[in-house]
């Protein structure tokens, strides 16, 4: 069990968990990640590791809360305990050992990036990092990047910080000062967009993907993402890649797999009912598709009487 | 068909021992052998077709007692008993069975135990008819012994009595092994090697143990909670587990060498080999490995359940093994009218076990062989509406002497569905073995080890699916088994042990290792 040491709530809809795992906190890198598993029947959640604590024992993960898993997770309070936390996984990042390097994050990947600009400035980069959200109150991890070196703050709304999105203050860093990297960690458009950004400037340019993954050790497959045209697995080929190969595409649509998964449910069962109004094959039984198999589970409990009786 | 007491509720029938009323053999006098010829094979009683079609629960119900000691009867006591050479993990079978027979349960547990660590796995999931029960003298004449059923029912009996079968502990040695993997060969030599008094410790990468007994094989087939039996019977017996440990991620082989006496590495082939064929990356296709693990490990066919999985109307498996089986099975259960397996060779050819490809037929489900995938059809969203095949004829054997499936020219055709399976095999995962740059590895990725199991590493050994490829849960415990007397020696200082190792027994066939399990 990992008990949770620190809590904070840093914006609408982001928590920052401190929880104690020594083993990961010890050996962990830039750009890894975990793999929580709450409790026994709970989902199991990759999460970037934020930051650690080596002589705490203790690792921050910062949730954004978009779902049932993910509520309940920053639900938790100091003094509750996770009962899984497997890692670290996923390959460190590339880190440039000398120049400059631009660290873009949006939103949930802001606390993402951070280890990556402190891993740079700890090898005397020179970081700039450029952090953006839709207003004052859903900017993160300001303070924290701060330590990494210059922080250019952007609000959608222009309520805090330079008016607009990263890109332009990207954009605007590229052409007056010049970039050896960047390093880019947000939602999927944001990071297409620095990804189509930096393209004609030839910046190298490496993007975190989230991509939905079981395991996290290449068992599964289902963090698959077209990268150069090429199938790899986001999970231990990556999380990072060449920003200017991904498939960004293919990555959103798949990351939608189970966005709308009540809404695709009913809607197979549209398609089958219409089916079997067309006089298309009808199993017998009579299954509900969805939820569950009520009908069937009526139908096991009328047997068992029946065999009850007999 | 299920007036039978089962043996889910054994408990009912404890106190049983040699002269238990319970447990009285069938015939109150001696069977001459000829007698016993004349007894018919008894049938293990199954939930209906139609009505396990649509649940998760076990399809096999057990013995009844009173079916087991009948069919005990029919086991003639070979002087040479050659069903034993058929099992990977040589279980003492007449042992076991004349101790049942006589109705000593205790004895028969005992027996049973002291060769395999697992008996409740093995009774449910081995292919008997290609092991013991396909070398038992009177499969030459009718039937053979049902022995699986016979495992599977003493198996139970001692799952259900632990103070009854519990042997006693043995001296420590003072050694220590780190076992890598849970799954069937981990777990076995952890078993055999805590016999010997060693201080064992399992790494588990997944929150659970059991590897793939746990999150492959359906719960229909293997409950899950017959496996935590198991782990906890290992656990009590001083086995140690520790899961949510990465091998090559968490710590090192390098760390575990300079923590332990030993490693033996049963990490399994962990990596979905997929068809690579346009559209394999649409919402709706996945790995078997995606989708059992979703339906298994994490309980999605519970709508209760936090992981979701995808639900088709009609769903396609590609593959023929018993993970395509188990695949296809678990989407007629999750609610598809159609649940179709396609797989490019014929019905002879199926690498999947006869007890699943019959289990599945009688379920509904659907075969279309001789066919092979061409590319996975997509609407505007991406998501999948269908498959697009090409009908196959057998041409000349290949290499694995099966007869080499070809494309019949224009035959192309399209099945609709909203799903798509990917059960075409494993391949070596490379995130222990490439951390460790002397660990020698055949061109496939899987370890070289020497005849006894050790590694080009001293004192490292390796066994199951990520030395042979792919194969079966017996065939992984045999490994186990086998590597942990070769651990063993390896402890006391007398490697490479004195007696002539065994070999490993050979996968029944190279082309069933795709997606045999």
């Amino acid at each position: 069990m990992h008990a949770v040491v620190d809590r904070a709530q840093l914006s609408p809809n982001v928590t920052r968990l401190v929880i104690e795992a020594p083993r990961i906190a010890e050996i962990r890198q830039p750009g890894q990640f975990v793999i929580v598993h709450r409790a026994p029947g709970a989902e199991r959640i990759p999460l970037t590791i934020a930051d650690a604590d080596p002589q705490r024992g203790t690792i921050t993960l910062v949730i954004q809360a978009v779902g049932k898993s993910t509520e309940d997770l920053v639900a938790l309070q100091v003094g509750d305990a996770i009962a899984d936390v497997a890692g670290p996984l996923g390959r460190a990042t590339e880190l440039l050992d000398h120049g400059r390097a631009v660290c873009v994050g949006g939103g949930v990947g802001t606390a993402v990036v951070h280890p990556i600009a402190l891993g740079l400035a700890a090898r005397g980069v020179e970081v700039i990092s450029v952090i953006g959200g839709r207003s004052k109150e859903w900017v993160i991890f300001e303070d924290e990047l701060r330590r990494a070196g210059e922080v250019i703050t952007c609000t959608d709304d222009g309520s805090y910080g330079r008016h607009g999105f990263v890109t332009d203050a990207l954009r605007d860093v590229i052409e007056a000062r010049g970039v050896d990297a960047v390093y880019a960690v947000g939602p999927v458009p944001m990071m297409r967009a620095v990804a189509e950004l930096t393209r004609p400037y030839g910046v190298p340019t490496f993007a975190s993907l989230n991509a939905i993954m079981l395991d996290g050790t290449g068992m599964c497959g289902g963090c698959r993402v077209a990268v150069g045209g090429k199938t790899v697995y986001a999970c231990v080929d990556g999380p990072e890649f060449d920003a200017h190969q991904v498939d960004f595409r293919e990555l959103a649509d798949r990351l939608g797999t189970y966005r709308d998964f009540e809404a695709r449910a009913l809607e197979i069962a549209h398609r089958r009912d219409a089916a079997a109004e067309a006089g298309a094959t009808q199993a017998a039984g009579g299954r509900c598709l969805i939820p569950g198999l009520a009908s069937t589970a009526e139908a096991q409990e009328a047997v068992e009487a029946a065999g009850k009786r007999a | 068909m299920t007036d039978q007491p089962i043996p889910d509720s054994p408990s009912e029938e404890s106190g049983a021992s040699q002269g238990d009323p319970a447990f009285t053999p069938a015939f109150d006098h001696p069977l001459l052998p000829k007698e016993r010829m004349t007894i018919d094979r008894t049938h293990m009683p199954e939930q209906d077709a139609l009505l396990r079609a649509a649940n998760f629960r076990e399809v096999n119900l057990g013995y009844s007692q009173q079916l087991a000691m009948l069919e005990a009867e029919r086991c003639l006591q070979c002087r040479n008993p050659v069903c034993i050479e058929g099992c990977p993990v040589r279980v003492n079978i007449p042992l076991f069975i004349e101790r049942l027979r006589v109705g000593d349960m205790d004895g028969a547990a005992a027996s049973l135990l002291d060769d395999n660590a697992l008996p409740c796995v093995t009774g449910r999931v081995c292919p008997q008819e290609i092991q013991c029960e396909g070398r038992c003298v009177r499969a030459k004449k009718g039937a053979s012994v049902a022995i699986g059923s016979l495992e599977r029912f003493v198996a139970d009996w001692a799952m259900a009595h632990p103070d009854r079968s519990k042997p006693d502990a043995p001296a420590t040695s003072g050694r220590s092994v780190a076992i890598v993997g849970s799954g069937p060969a981990g777990l076995t030599a952890a078993g055999e090697l805590v016999k010997q008094g060693h201080d064992v410790t399992v790494f588990e990468a997944f929150h659970a143990a059991g590897g793939v007994l746990i999150y492959g094989i359906p719960e229909f087939r293997l409950p899950k909670d017959i496996v935590q039996q198991e782990v906890d019977r290992l656990v009590a017996s001083g086995v140690k587990i520790e899961t949510n440990a990465i091998i090559g991620r968490t710590y090192t082989l390098r760390e575990l060498r300079d923590r332990f006496d030993a490693v033996f590495l049963a990490v399994g082939a962990g990596l979905p080999v997929f068809m690579n064929v346009p559209g394999e990356n649409l919402k709706g296709v996945y790995s078997a490995n995606e989708y059992l693990t979703r339906v298994n490990l994490m309980g999605a066919w519970n709508p209760e359940s936090d992981t979701p999985v995808l639900r088709g109307h009609r769903v396609v498996v590609v593959g023929g093994g018993n993970v395509a089986m188990d695949s296809v099975r678990t989407a007629k259960r999750l609610g598809a009218d159609e649940a179709i397996i396609v797989y490019r060779r014929g019905m002879a050819e199926l690498p999947a076990r006869v007890e699943e490809v019959h289990h599945a037929e009688q379920e509904g489900i659907r075969f279309e062989l001789l066919v092979a995938p061409l590319e996975v059809l997509g609407d505007e969203n991406r998501w999948v509406t269908g498959i697009r095949c090409i009908r196959m004829e057998l041409g000349e054997p290949d290499a694995s002497g099966r007869r080499r499936p070809t494309p019949i020219a224009g035959s192309e055709f399209v099945i609709d569905c909203e799903m798509v399976v990917v059960a075409i095999g494993t391949r070596s995962n490379p995130l222990l073995t490439a951390s460790e740059p002397d660990l020698a590895l055949n061109k496939e990725g899987y370890i070289v080890t020497d005849e006894h199991g050790m590694s080009s590493l001293p004192g490292v050994f390796a066994g199951g699916d990520i030395v042979r490829g792919a194969a079966t849960v017996i065939l992984a415990m045999g490994d186990g088994k086998r590597a942990a007397a070769a651990v063993d020696a390896w402890l006391r200082g007398e490697y490479p042990p004195r007696v002539e190792a065994e070999p490993a027994a050979p996968s029944p066939m190279p082309a069933a290792r795709a997606a045999a399990h």
